[in-house]
């Protein structure tokens, strides 16, 4: 996968807290082959109609909507599910930064290993920002090398540990990575488990 | 701080004047290696896979990568699996596509398989342990977010993605980022007609979806102590829904007979050294926790939840909140979002709340303990509305069928199911309905998580058993025992 320094583009805000992964893709499409996409199954359910229609009201439906780079979201999000589908949904529709006050544990560290940024700002930012946002879709910039959101709104730092924000610059193979550094020290443990 | 525990790890006199963390002392005897940002490399004594993960198995094939120790690597059918009306057709092409790509992944990379016709089938977090394949001390990881549950048994149990899985897969170890420690106490004993799920959810209704986010959880104090593994799990399984990574309890006396029934737990001189291992494994006296909270067991009572987070979670004596009260804009927004999915009016008692349907089960229910509690208040009475009862795996089904449970739950006019993740997820299309209102056992009633369109409410077995029956939400403690139903409301 190829490194990811600077996202920048339309932004979308989804207020809500605690949006879950089962929102951001519904269990019934987790079986979907990785090569067959899963840019139709973001927010799947309340997107669109039982159909597949997309429903008009919905923010990422909106002629900005649908380029959508960046989501600004609210706390705990992408909490509940594994599912690293959630994941693959948000950078197939073409979102590779989210930024939010917290994070679901593991959907954050799914978001590292697809190349999304998860950035986390404080929360009055991250309301000041969903509120611009309100009316609709608007240019934002998240760097990462800069660990900063900025736009006419405002601009704030954002946290990101310096090992998960490599990960993101360098878009390495972390097998690859683990493997040809750490074979030995892996193999000695073993060893000494007998 | 950071540097003080690393050298704690090479240093013995440091080890012995360093206190430390249950989750601290797993994560030092299981390190392969510390960058000097903190981030470790820990090695994996369990993975456990299921049908969800052919991806990892291509994401390894694509690289000319195998499995590094297919003997640590289990695999379980249990997200799809038919749980009712047999298992010898499966219609739906993507799911028996997963299902047969488990079975050749597993066959091929020689992981053991638990599969739709082995005898030990079921979900994995109620299977792995009452096989005695989880252990005190170990680190175990897998596909699903509810690994927590194996903290139960005090192995150090966390919910990865796929590409972490692929990595571990390959590597047998996985990158990870020190959490934070928090102490959840909880002292007293458990009123009557309170089971392990009130208790959890009850925490989770107090500190909120994101009090723990990035922390392991240590739950600790008497009732805690009195429990048994089974109600411990149920206990960590949810923390999870408090934002936790992992979630422990301290084995003792209680985990050691648990695991002397086991069939694959250490035996004979590897027990008794095993249990010296294990006895070790305990926060140390004067640990700096980053957090601690503290519940008074007695003043806990059944619960539900009434909106879309398990977060939202009242005693059943309790009403909807309303809107109008909240302290904030977003907070009320919050609430008008949830109460309109939800379809309920702002003050509305929750119990004598109509429902459509029941589901009993999954890895947060789905353990002879609970089947048990459900049991004792369907016995002798009839359902009101549609109730699947899935065991968690089939060593529960067949504890379940001995003691007669089966006969009870179908005379109750319930449909007694096979074991698998079932309608809590309702991957394998046993789901509920558009609109359709579930009293559920399982752990998540987020939007849609049921079904599209299914509203959930969670609740103990006891609570859902009792909604059964009644054909609404009611008191579990208001239901007489079978036979005095006359002198007594079931109502509320």
């Amino acid at each position: 996968m190829s490194g990811i320094d600077l996202v920048e583009g339309p932004a979308v805000g989804m207020a809500a807290p605690n949006i879950d992964t089962d929102q951001i893709i519904p269990a019934r499409y987790l079986l979907r082959p990785r090569g067959a996409g899963y840019g139709d199954l973001l927010f799947r359910d309340g997107r669109c109609d039982a159909t597949g229609a997309p429903l008009a009201g919905h923010v990422l439906n909106t002629p900005e909507g649908k380029t959508a780079r960046i989501l600004v979201a609210g706390r705990n999000f992408g909490c509940g599910s594994a599912r690293e589908q959630a994941a693959y949904a948000l950078r197939d529709f073409g979102i590779r930064a989210v930024v939010a006050p917290s994070f679901g544990e593991i959907f954050r560290l799914n978001c590292v290993r697809n190349g999304i940024v998860p950035a986390i700002v404080p929360e009055v930012a991250a309301a000041a920002l969903r509120d611009w946002l309100a009316d609709g879709a608007r240019p934002v910039r998240v760097d990462l090398r800069a660990r900063r959101v900025d736009s006419e709104a405002l601009s704030t730092a954002f946290e990101i540990e310096e090992v998960n924000a490599e990960r993101l610059l360098s878009g390495r193979d972390e097998i690859d990575e683990t493997l040809s550094r750490f074979a030995d020290r892996i193999a000695a443990f073993e060893q000494r488990q007998g | 701080m950071w540097e003080f525990i690393h050298c704690s790890l090479y240093n013995s006199r440091w080890r012995r004047i360093v206190p430390k963390t249950l989750y601290r002392k797993i994560l030092d005897a299981r390190t392969v290696a510390v960058r000097p940002s903190g981030e470790r490399l820990l090695y994996i004594d369990r993975h456990y896979v299921d049908e969800t993960c052919f991806t990892c198995f291509d994401a390894l094939a694509e690289r000319g990568r195998g499995v590094r120790r297919p003997d640590l690597t289990f695999a379980f059918a249990d997200h799809t699996v038919p749980t009712r009306g047999g298992r010898t057709s499966i219609r739906d092409i993507e799911i028996r596509t997963a299902l047969d790509r488990l079975d050749a992944d597993a066959a091929r990379q020689r992981i053991e398989l638990f599969g739709m016709g082995s005898p030990f089938q079921g979900i994995a977090h109620v299977s792995a342990p009452e096989q005695g394949l989880t252990l005190p001390g170990l680190v175990v990881v897998g596909s699903d977010s509810h690994m927590p549950t194996h903290g139960g048994l005090g192995a150090l149990g966390m919910g990865i993605g796929l590409s972490e899985q692929t990595h571990v897969l390959a590597t047998q170890t996985l990158w990870h980022q020190p959490l934070r420690d928090v102490r959840v106490r909880i002292d007293g004993v458990l009123p009557p007609g309170v089971a392990a799920k009130d208790v959890i959810l009850g925490v989770i209704g107090e500190i909120g979806a994101s009090a723990a986010i990035g922390s392991a959880v240590e739950f600790c104090g008497s009732l805690v102590e009195a429990m048994s593994v089974e109600q411990r799990m149920t206990l960590c399984n949810m923390a999870v829904e408090a934002g936790a990574r992992a979630a422990l309890v301290r084995p003792d006396g209680v985990t050691f007979a648990y695991l002397d029934e086991r069939a694959r737990a250490p035996r004979g001189a590897d027990r008794e050294r095993a249990r010296r291992r294990w006895a070790a494994l305990a926060s140390d006296p004067g640990v700096a926790w980053d957090r601690e909270y503290a519940f008074d067991a007695a003043r806990l009572a059944p619960m539900v939840t009434w909106g879309t987070s398990p977060e939202d979670a009242v005693p059943i004596t309790g009403r909807v909140p309303d809107p109008a009260a909240a302290a904030s804009p977003a907070g009320r927004e919050k609430l008008e979002r949830a109460l309109r999915y939800m379809d309920l009016e702002p003050g509305r008692p929750m119990a004598g709340l109509p429902i459509d349907r029941v589901f009993i089960g999954s890895c947060t229910n789905g353990r002879i303990e609970d089947l048990r509690l459900a049991a004792a208040v369907a016995r002798g009475r009839r359902v009101r509305v549609p109730t699947l009862v899935a065991p968690g795996s089939q060593a529960v089904k067949r504890q379940a069928e001995a003691e007669g449970l089966d006969r009870i739950f179908l005379d109750a006019g319930m449909q007694w199911g096979d074991p698998g993740c079932s309608m809590c997820v309702g991957m394998n299309g046993d789901r509920v309905g558009p609109g359709e209102r579930c009293a559920s056992t399982s752990n998540r009633n987020f939007m849609g998580r049921q079904g599209p369109g299914s509203r959930t409410h969670l609740m103990s077995p006891g609570m859902a058993a009792a909604a059964a029956v009644a054909g609404r939400l009611v008191d579990v403690r208001t239901v007489a025992p079978p036979g005095e139903e006359r002198r007594s409301a079931t109502g509320g």
